[in-house]
């Protein structure tokens, strides 16, 4: 049995707090770990592997088990619906999801579009509001789309609200507030129990700090 | 839409080809023998069933199934798993039969699927029901049944987590009364969202004690000792049944001499709905995905209107394999290559071979395309060419 634990990390916006909390926990990760370009960064003092992922792939190769647990932003989790445990608030990046637009957009359109990186959750949303919209997939930038008049309104995550303001845009509704999370895959959760209970134990423990 | 290219299959199935084939038949065959000498008998249903019947008892996802219309209009489904259409038979064409029934299947299953690659819409299943009988004894002897299987196919390193739905259910059924709101956090147990637990247990209007008995749940795995800290948190008639067949079981898989591969885990909780009792999952080393489960569904056989306890596993073919890295070659072991003027030789010396048991490949020298190539192939190449040619 190999007892060396993989953990996918999201790159970007999520990883340098990640990293620290990690830090704070105990996980001893080389100084180079932050600006590493390596995709594959053993520590084999901590017995660990770390993966570093896009963060909407981080719950894919949990769920397939190449790496045992990760750390993904709800957003993620809320838009790719996988298999995965969901064990732990780790509390850091905090944001909300909201839907935003030019002002007075809310009443325009018959057939209203809505541009998103997150369709899956953009269509659950409007559903649960009884409205009827048009999903339109983007990959980033979002707050271009009701600029150029691609999209009518757009479903996007909000963290101080000034790239929506310096664009001219209002936030409409709040959707969901979002952090990230501790994720498991379902088999390790049980073949390395003792490992992964460790960890969660750890890194609670900080995240339980952090918050007084 | 586009047209498909002449070699493309449908999304989600696969070929078997000769040298996986034969994998698949090794460690087929080698759990078959082991659950055969448990006095299980073997059982096929059709391919398709109504929707109406066999699909909504089923409890598998409404868009995971494949649908199509018979010349009625009615709507069948390709069976989405074997539990099923068991249940359905031992109602039915073997009401008269008394029980308990032990029935082994291996089968195709099909799940519609509108993922990516990985899951397969149609896999093989090999697993057992035990029908007609409400004992623990019933439970272990399943869950000890599937471990044999699970070793005989050559599996190591694998674990098998055993949790119980009726305790959660009078755990959560204690604390909060109302089914409503069992079913929200039940929910959030078998979306494996714990956060979302959490939360939801913290927004509701209860005393800290009993908040602290809801977030308890979601600590009870481990060994034994887990039992003892599952009956702290309540102590309903319910509950209580529950922990004393774990108990049992406990012993039970004691008495098989399998407990090492055991893990208490209350929060096995499945998405398959018609589960009642005892539950359980296999988890190979190698795998991302658990590759066997079973648990107790006293309520299933009801639907087919002839109630019953009933219990049942099955084990994942595909992701066996995958975690097995099974050894096995495609094996031919003689080719004979003949021209027309001594075939009559060949034939004559192919039966004999193959009466020894050899693998033997006939093949007329006029039908090759490449001899050396073939001829490569086998580490017994016998020659039958010329008129007067000697063998060699």
């Amino acid at each position: 049995m190999s007892d060396i634990l993989t953990m996918a990390m999201p790159k970007g916006r999520i990883f340098e707090e990640a990293v620290e909390l990690l830090r704070k926990a105990g996980f001893p990760l080389p100084p180079e770990f932050d600006d590493s370009r390596k995709l594959i960064v053993d520590v084999p003092e901590a017995n660990m592997r770390f993966i570093l992922a896009k963060p909407m792939d981080v719950p894919t190769y949990v769920e397939y088990g190449v790496a045992d647990v990760g750390v993904a932003g709800k957003d993620t989790m809320i838009e790719e619906e996988r298999d995965v445990y969901e064990v732990l608030d780790l509390k850091i990046s905090a944001c909300y999801l909201a839907v935003a637009g030019l002002p007075g957009c809310e009443k325009k359109g018959i057939n209203p579009k809505v541009a998103s990186k997150y369709p899956n959750l953009a269509t659950k949303y409007f559903k649960e509001q009884g409205e009827q919209v048009e999903i339109i997939k983007l990959n980033g930038s979002i707050e271009l789309a009701p600029l150029v008049g691609l999209a009518d309104r757009i479903v996007d995550i909000v963290s101080t609200g000034r790239t929506l303001r310096e664009n001219g845009l209002v936030e409409l509704e709040k959707i969901v507030p979002i952090t990230s999370r501790l994720i498991v895959n379902p088999v390790s959760y049980r073949m390395k129990d003792a490992q992964i209970d460790e960890m969660v134990e750890k890194l609670a423990a900080v995240v339980e700090e952090e918050k007084v | 839409m586009s047209t498909p290219f002449m070699f493309e299959k449908p999304v989600g199935m696969r070929d078997t080809l000769p040298s996986y084939y034969v994998k698949e038949e090794k460690v087929k065959r080698q759990m078959e023998e082991e659950i055969k000498t448990w006095g299980y008998l073997p059982i096929r249903t059709p391919t398709l069933e109504y929707y109406e019947t066999v699909g909504t008892a089923s409890a598998i996802l409404e868009k995971q199934l494949f649908k199509l219309l018979d010349q009625d209009g009615n709507t069948l489904v390709l069976r989405p798993d074997m539990t099923a259409p068991i249940a359905r038979v031992a109602a039915s064409s073997l009401k008269d039969q008394v029980f308990p029934i032990r029935l082994f299947y291996h089968d195709s299953l099909f799940r519609a699927q509108e993922r990516e690659g990985g899951r397969p819409a149609e896999f093989n299943q090999m697993g057992v029901e035990l029908v007609g009988d409400g004992t623990t004894s019933a439970d272990g002897e399943v869950i000890a049944l599937m471990i044999a299987a699970l070793e005989k196919s050559g599996l190591k390193d694998f674990k098998v987590a055993v949790g119980h739905i009726g305790y959660v259910n009078a755990l959560l059924q204690d604390v909060l009364g109302s089914e409503e709101r069992v079913q929200t956090l039940r929910r959030y147990l078998y979306e494996k969202n714990y956060v979302g637990f959490r939360q939801h247990v913290k927004s509701l209007p209860l005393s800290s004690i009993d908040k602290n008995r809801l977030l308890g749940l979601l600590e009870l795995r481990g060994g034994i000792e887990t039992l003892e800290k599952a009956a702290e948190l309540v102590q309903t008639e319910e509950a209580k049944k529950s922990i004393q067949e774990l108990k049992e079981l406990e012993e039970i898989l004691a008495g098989y001499g399998v407990t090492e591969y055991i893990k208490i885990d209350f929060n096995l909780v499945m998405h398959m709905s018609y589960y009642t009792g005892i539950v359980f999952e296999g988890y190979g080393n190698r795998l991302g995905f658990p590759l066997s489960s079973g648990g107790r569904y006293d309520e299933l056989l009801a639907k087919f209107h002839r109630p019953a306890q009933a219990t049942g596993f099955g084990i994942r073919l595909d992701l066996l394999i995958e975690a097995l890295d099974t050894k096995e070659e495609v094996r031919q072991d003689t080719c004979i290559l003949f021209s027309k003027e001594r075939r009559g030789e060949a034939i004559q010396t192919a039966k004999a071979l193959r009466k020894e048991g050899k693998r033997v490949v006939l093949q007329d020298l006029q039908g090759v395309e490449n001899v050396d190539e073939l001829s490569e192939s086998f580490s017994d190449v016998r020659y039958f060419i010329g008129k007067n040619g000697q063998e060699g």
